[in-house]
């Protein structure tokens, strides 16, 4: 649901990282607020809890630049991973106009990046959204683990397991490297401001017709 | 749904916040959706972070709804978080947008209240009628 502001010439629009617990959503954030300068981007909120785990989510808000003539101004969320915290997931999806779901590509979590890409399908839908219309990118996150003690899946399994049916963009990424995380926000992003000018378009007509 | 908000709203929705400010003496009233976006802002706080006291405005709203939830209540329609020299007024106004007031010593939580019930049935009413074009599109 983006806000479309004519009075400021501004648009908001929410991208929310989704994907199971300790897949890396916090540390893609935090890669993308340390690299980037101040001018583009506002502060990092996360909410405090103990340990690493995000209880409720993190937030970055960002600009994108213009389109035509109206400044692009995203804000990016996580959502906790664990199963148990199903109701905070929701409140975050709430208009959401963008996912990236992270997964992990620990051979061990194979399951669980499954439960958590039917989860998300199932949230959407609640609120009325197919998880095909939404803008939607996968990213196949700690690749850097490859050839390490850590077993990891290789990407045509993890594309088969997630992505044989939507057939979304897919990156393979190192959040803590910072490989694959630009490439990543640059599609979601793509993908959601061609979505919101589709609308915008869509209301022109609309009103001309009027 | 998109949302649009057109000069005219928001000039509308900017009148009704100013009153409250002037009126109540609170130092900043902001009007935010409950996804977390900053609608509009009346007042003076410049080194407020609006944008991340919207979302996490918001995140606190839908956690205490859900513990509203597990008391039997379908939500808390306001909450009041008192510190040492600020204060913050939380009231949901329809179901689509939530009203902070950011106060100090200067006034008091009645008044504040008195105010802001005063003209939450007309802000009501703008952001409903907002928020029902946004459905049609």
């Amino acid at each position: 649901m983006p806000f479309i502001n004519f009075s400021k010439d501004e648009i908001q629009c929410k991208i929310v990282y989704y994907g199971p617990g300790f897949c890396g959503k916090t540390t893609n954030l935090q890669y993308i607020y340390s690299v980037t300068e101040e001018q583009t981007r506002g502060k990092m909120v996360s909410i405090d809890t103990k340990g690493d785990r995000t209880l409720f989510f993190d937030l970055l808000s960002m600009n994108l630049g213009k389109i035509r003539g109206m400044d692009i101004r995203v804000q990016l969320y996580t959502v906790p991973g664990q199963v148990h915290y199903d109701a905070t997931r929701k409140l975050v999806l709430k208009g959401v106009d963008g996912v990236v779901f992270v997964a992990d590509s620990l051979k061990v979590q194979r399951k669980k990046n499954i439960e958590s890409l039917i989860n998300l399908a199932k949230n959407l839908a609640e609120k009325g959204i197919s998880i095909r219309a939404i803008p939607l990118v996968i990213q196949y996150n700690k690749r850097d683990l490859d050839g390490s003690d850590s077993e990891i899946l290789p990407l045509e399994v993890l594309e088969k397991d997630l992505n044989s049916m939507l057939k979304v963009p897919s990156f393979s990424a190192s959040a803590i490297k910072g490989n694959g995380i630009f490439e990543t926000l640059r599609e979601i992003s793509k993908l959601v401001v061609k979505d919101v000018s589709r609308k915008i378009m869509f209301m022109d007509k609309q009103q001309a017709k009027g | 749904m998109n949302v649009v908000i057109t000069k005219k709203d928001l000039d509308k929705i900017e009148g009704c916040l100013g009153k409250i400010v002037s009126s109540s003496f609170a130092n900043s009233v902001l009007l935010i959706d409950r996804s977390g976006q900053l609608i509009a802002q009346q007042g003076n706080t410049p080194d407020v972070d609006l944008l991340s006291l919207s979302a996490l405005t918001a995140a606190n709203f839908g956690a205490t709804a859900e513990i509203a939830k597990l008391l039997g209540e379908e939500e808390f329609t306001l909450l009041f978080h008192k510190g040492r020299s600020e204060n913050v007024y939380f009231s949901a106004v329809g179901e689509h947008t939530l009203l902070v007031t950011l106060f100090d010593d200067k006034t008091s939580l009645g008044l504040i209240r008195l105010k802001m019930n005063q003209m939450i049935d007309e802000l009501a009413f703008i952001v409903s009628s907002i928020f029902e074009k946004g459905k049609k599109s």
